[in-house]
Parts: C-alpha cells; sequence; structure tokens
C-alpha cells in the first residue's frame, strides 16, 4: 500500500515540475505566474475547476457530515448543482471585463468598477481571510488520508509527512505558478474519478446494494443520541436550502475559483465549462454516498473524518487502497496551490499594492508565507477549530457578492453603501458564527428562520446598502451634483464572445 | 457576435433547477424511490443531469441569436 502511495506522489510532483516548460508565455509576469497568461483551454480549465471543487476536504468532510448527520450533508451535492446555472450566467461577463482590463483578481475589478481603495481593499482581504482556513483544510484532510496509511506516516506527534507534502507545494508553486497544479489536476481528476467509480460499483456489491445501505442508514441514523435523518425533516428545510443557495453563491467568489475561471482563453470556454463541469457533480453525489456506505458497513471511527480513509482500507485491497488514498492527498496539494496562488495574487496586488516589476515576486513570497500559515494551523492539530474558520470564511466572501454583482450588471449601489453593507453583513455573520454556529437558530415570532447565517448577513447586507444608497443622492446632490455616475466597465465592452473556439 | 446574453429570455430557464432544488417540501420524502434509492436522492442525482441539460440548451438557443 504504502509504495503504491509513494509512487503515485512521485509521479505527480514530476508533473508537477515539468510544468513549468507548459504554456509559457509573454505576458506580464504575475500574469503568467497567477493566471497562466489565460491560456487555458476548455479541456484544462474543466479540470481546474473541477479540481477546486473537488478537493481533499470535499472527500474526507462531505461524507464524515452525512455520516454524522444524514440528509443535511446532501446540501453540497445541491449547492455543486446551482453553481453551473450561476457560473454559465455571471463568469463568462466576468471573464470579459477582466481580460480587457487586466484585471488579476475579484479586487482589481471592484476597484476599476468602484474606484474606491477601501471597497476594494474589502474584497481583497474577505478573500484572503476565507482562503487561508481553506488551504489548512486541505492540508488536514491530507493528513487522515497519509494517517490511514500506518504508523509510520503518523501520529499527531510526527507532522513530517505534512511538512514534506507542503514542501512540494512550496516548490513546484514557486516555479511553475499555477500551470503546476493545472497540469497535475488532470492527473489528479483521474485519480479521483477511479476511486468514486470504484467506491460507488464495488462497495454497494459487498453491503448488499443502495437499497440496504439507506435502510441500515436510517435505522443507525435514528438511533443516535443526536438523531440524523435519511430525509430532510421540515424542520431543516430552511437551513438546508440556504446552505445550499448560500454555498452556490459564494462558490465563484473565492478568489481560487476566480482565478480558474480567469485563467480561461475565452468567454465562450466557461460557458461550455458549466454544461460539462456537472459530471464532477455526479462525482460528489456518491462521494456523499460514502457516508452512508460507512455507516451502512458498520464503522465507528473515533473521529468522523476519518470515515473515508477507513472506508477505502476496509474495503479496497491494499494497492488500491493505496492509490485512493494517493488520489486525497493529491486531491488536497492542487486546490492548495490554486488557493495559495489565489489569496497570495489578492495580497501583493490589492494589499501590498506592488508596482508591476515586484508583483511576481512578492505574490510568491506570500503565497509561501499563506502555505506557512496554514500547515501551522494543522499541525497545531485543532481541526474543529479550522472547520469553523473556514465556515466562518465562507459567510465573509458571501458578503462580497454585492460589490461584485452589481459591478457587472447594474449600478444601483455605489461604493460607500456596499462598503456600509459589506461591514455591517460580515460584522453580523461574524458575530452569529461565534455565538451560535454558521447554522444560526433564529425564531422571530412564532417562526423557526434557522438558517445559513452567510443568508442571513447578505439579506441584512443588502438592506443596509439599499438603505444608505437612499440617503447618499440627497447628499450628492447637496454637494453639487456629486460625482460624475461611473459607467459600468461591462457597458462599456459588449460582450464579445469568441467564436474561434 | 451576440448582443448581451444576459437580455436573452431563454436565460430565465436557468432559473429551473433553483425552483426545483430549493423548495424542500417538493421532494423531502422517501417515496417514490428508484433503484433503491429513496426520492430525495435520486431527485438531486436527476437534477444533476436535467441542470446541465438545461444549461446546454441555452447555451444553444443563445447562440443562435447572433
Amino acid at each position: 500500500m504504502l509504495a503504491v502511495f509513494l509512487s503515485c506522489i512521485a509521479l505527480v510532483a514530476a508533473v508537477g515540475f515539468i510544468s513549468r516548460r507548459w504554456w509559457r508565455s509573454d505576458v506580464g509576469a504575475l500574469e503568467a505566474w497567477g493566471l497562466a497568461g489565460r491560456q487555458f483551454g476548455a479541456v484544462i480549465t474543466w479540470f481546474l475547476i473541477g479540481g477546486d471543487f473537488y478537493t481533499a476536504y470535499t472527500l474526507i468532510a462531505v461524507p464524515a457530515l452525512v455520516f454524522g448527520v444524514g440528509a443535511s450533508g446532501f446540501f453540497a451535492l445541491v449547492y455543486t448543482i446551482l453553481v453551473y446555472p450561476f457560473v454559465f450566467l455571471v463568469m463568462p461577463r466576468l471573464w470579459t471585463v477582466a481580460q480587457s482590463h487586466g484585471y488579476i483578481t475579484l479586487a482589481d475589478f471592484v476597484s476599476g468598477c468602484y474606484d474606491n481603495r477601501w471597497l476594494a481593499l474589502a474584497i481583497a482581504l474577505s478573500g484572503i481571510a476565507a482562503t487561508v482556513p481553506y488551504i489548512a483544510l486541505q492540508l488536514a484532510g491530507m493528513q487522515v488520508a497519509m494517517e490511514a496509511l500506518g504508523p509510520i506516516f503518523g501520529t499527531h506527534a510526527s507532522g513530517w509527512p505534512l511538512v514534506a507534502a507542503f514542501a512540494l507545494l512550496a516548490a513546484y508553486d514557486f516555479s511553475s505558478g499555477l500551470r503546476a497544479p493545472a497540469s497535475i489536476a488532470v492527473v489528479k481528476d483521474v485519480m479521483i474519478y477511479t476511486l468514486v467509480i470504484a467506491a460507488a460499483v464495488w462497495i454497494p456489491m459487498r453491503l448488499g446494494g443502495y437499497g440496504h445501505i439507506f435502510a441500515a442508514a436510517a435505522h443507525s441514523l435514528a438511533a443516535r443520541p443526536v438523531p440524523g435523518y435519511l430525509i430532510l425533516p421540515p424542520t431543516q428545510y430552511l437551513s438546508f436550502a440556504t446552505l445550499a443557495l448560500g454555498s452556490a453563491l459564494a462558490a465563484f467568489l473565492y478568489p481560487h475559483m476566480a482565478t480558474s475561471v480567469l485563467s480561461a482563453r475565452s468567454a465562450r470556454t466557461i460557458q461550455r465549462n458549466a454544461i460539462v463541469l456537472p459530471a464532477y457533480t455526479l462525482l460528489l453525489g456518491l462521494v456523499a454516498l460514502l457516508g452512508y456506505m460507512a455507516i451502512a458497513a458498520g464503522l465507528h471511527p473515533a473521529n468522523a473524518n476519518d470515515v473515508v480513509p477507513l472506508l477505502i482500507v476496509r474495503m479496497f485491497g491494499p494497492h488500491f487502497a493505496g492509490f485512493c488514498l494517493a488520489a486525497i492527498v493529491i486531491g488536497g496539494l492542487v486546490p492548495a496551490a490554486i488557493m495559495a496562488i489565489a489569496a497570495a495574487s489578492l495580497f501583493a496586488r490589492n494589499v501590498y499594492h506592488a508596482s508591476p516589476r515586484q508583483e511576481a515576486r512578492v505574490a510568491k513570497w506570500a503565497s509561501m508565507l499563506i502555505k506557512l500559515g496554514a500547515l501551522a494551523f494543522v499541525l497545531s492539530g485543532r481541526i474543529t477549530y479550522i472547520i469553523n474558520f473556514q465556515l466562518l470564511g465562507g459567510i465573509w466572501v458571501l458578503q462580497t457578492l454585492p460589490a461584485i454583482v452589481f459591478g457587472l450588471y447594474r449600478r444601483w449601489l455605489d461604493a460607500p453603501a456596499l462598503l456600509a453593507g459589506w461591514t455591517i453583513g460580515t460584522g453580523m455573520g461574524t458575530f452569529m458564527a461565534i455565538t451560535r454556529g454558521s447554522v444560526y437558530p433564529l425564531h422571530i415570532g412564532g417562526l423557526n428562520l434557522t438558517a445559513y447565517a452567510a443568508m442571513d448577513a447578505l439579506v441584512v447586507n443588502l438592506a443596509v446598502a439599499a438603505v444608505c444608497q437612499m440617503f447618499l443622492r440627497p447628499l450628492a446632490r447637496i454637494q453639487g451634483g456629486g460625482e460624475q455616475p461611473r459607467q459600468t466597465p461591462s457597458s462599456q465592452v459588449k460582450l464579445v464572445v469568441d467564436d474561434s473556439h | 457576435m451576440v448582443r448581451s446574453r444576459a437580455r436573452s429570455r431563454w436565460n430565465a430557464l436557468l432559473l429551473l433547477p433553483f425552483a426545483g432544488l430549493l423548495w424542500m417540501p417538493l421532494y423531502a420524502r422517501e417515496k417514490p424511490d428508484l433503484f433503491g434509492f429513496p426520492f430525495f436522492y435520486w431527485y438531486q442525482f436527476a437534477w444533476v443531469i436535467v441542470s446541465a441539460a438545461i444549461t446546454g440548451v441555452v447555451y444553444r438557443l443563445t447562440s443562435r441569436s447572433e
């Protein structure tokens, strides 16, 4: 098992280093490092975006959640269905605007749209703050997988395999930038598809079929001290729906997702991807089912996060298990690399405001520091703590939605209003998550409005922004005409669809 | 060259998955089941495919308006 695992890792590392030679471009250094010169065609973009979604964390955390609570965990499937219509509609526009103005990050876009440093900074900081725990979770997922390989790899005391993985990540990130994870994304996804399809076919055969798996899961969930549910109960309808919608809306506002979109060759590439990426969603559905399979298989891991590695080791022969565990580890490396690149780009351009000559260098070092920070988080061993930060990150990222979506479409809200909304939304969401958790129990007038805090915060965000906007107009008039209303960049640029692709 | 697709009526079709998947009372039940999957689950899987198909259709329809 170990031998197979290590050879897979070695192969992937090699691919990562060789990728320096691919997609060479003449564009400015940061665009080359951070967006691979915007050269990725449909196929690579598909792997890259898919790679963002289907990460070590996804493979570990979604089944763990399903194992723990049942139906609620499937919000992940619903959200990954809803993401793509949204991407299809909105992202090509973003791509076009970004390309014509040379934007590399979402904060660049906001800065160009609204010409307000504070708003752009808010967007940048939200993105960075949301990304760091996410990277930490990838590393944590990788560690969980490595621990299943046996005593050599890993007790909490010896974090060295993780450090080794980190070093690998840092090395090729430095040299090749986005090209490295893009090339490995292909390998990674092939491995993960293999793992999941094998599991979805082979494990039910051993456990007596899907009908039996669901029945066993229902039985077991109901018998828990805090009961889980096979079918979502009415009390959880709103939380489920808001978790799904909130996550879907937030997904592409994460810096690494935006990076994957902006690195595409054309707007049309993105649209075509939006049609075909749901293949990954089917996969996610199967991944979620692993949680039920684990229940049906009678697994009782000490920690729910160990569910998938345990299932792999129990159900598959040692060679294939080694392959699968390697898939999870690589599944952490790729998104971690992309996330670090994206967050570093944000930092270099929109927080540090590096000069064009310095940008790429600053970003590379920032990427290193961000990864070190994430590594420190994980090695501190407090995984629940990290998850809480990541959920908080989702809340933060969603608050950037108004600025970006309105910037792309209609300029109903100006920067000050958006900033006010963002501040209140972020503050409120953070408060809710810290006090009661990211699914916040809210009871108003006898109504149970338990929902995803991010959505509650977004609603308040928009409301505050709208109210502020109403006051802004008269104020601007009082000041003698105020500023010229800025034209939406998108209205200045016709949406050009490149027919040659 | 395509005029802004956002203005195309066909884009409204993209709202269907949201309607179909966020209104929980619509599908939070066990029956009818399919291949051993409770309704709650196979309904979601079905929407993966339907949603992709809708996106594909909208893509085709909005391309033709060139």
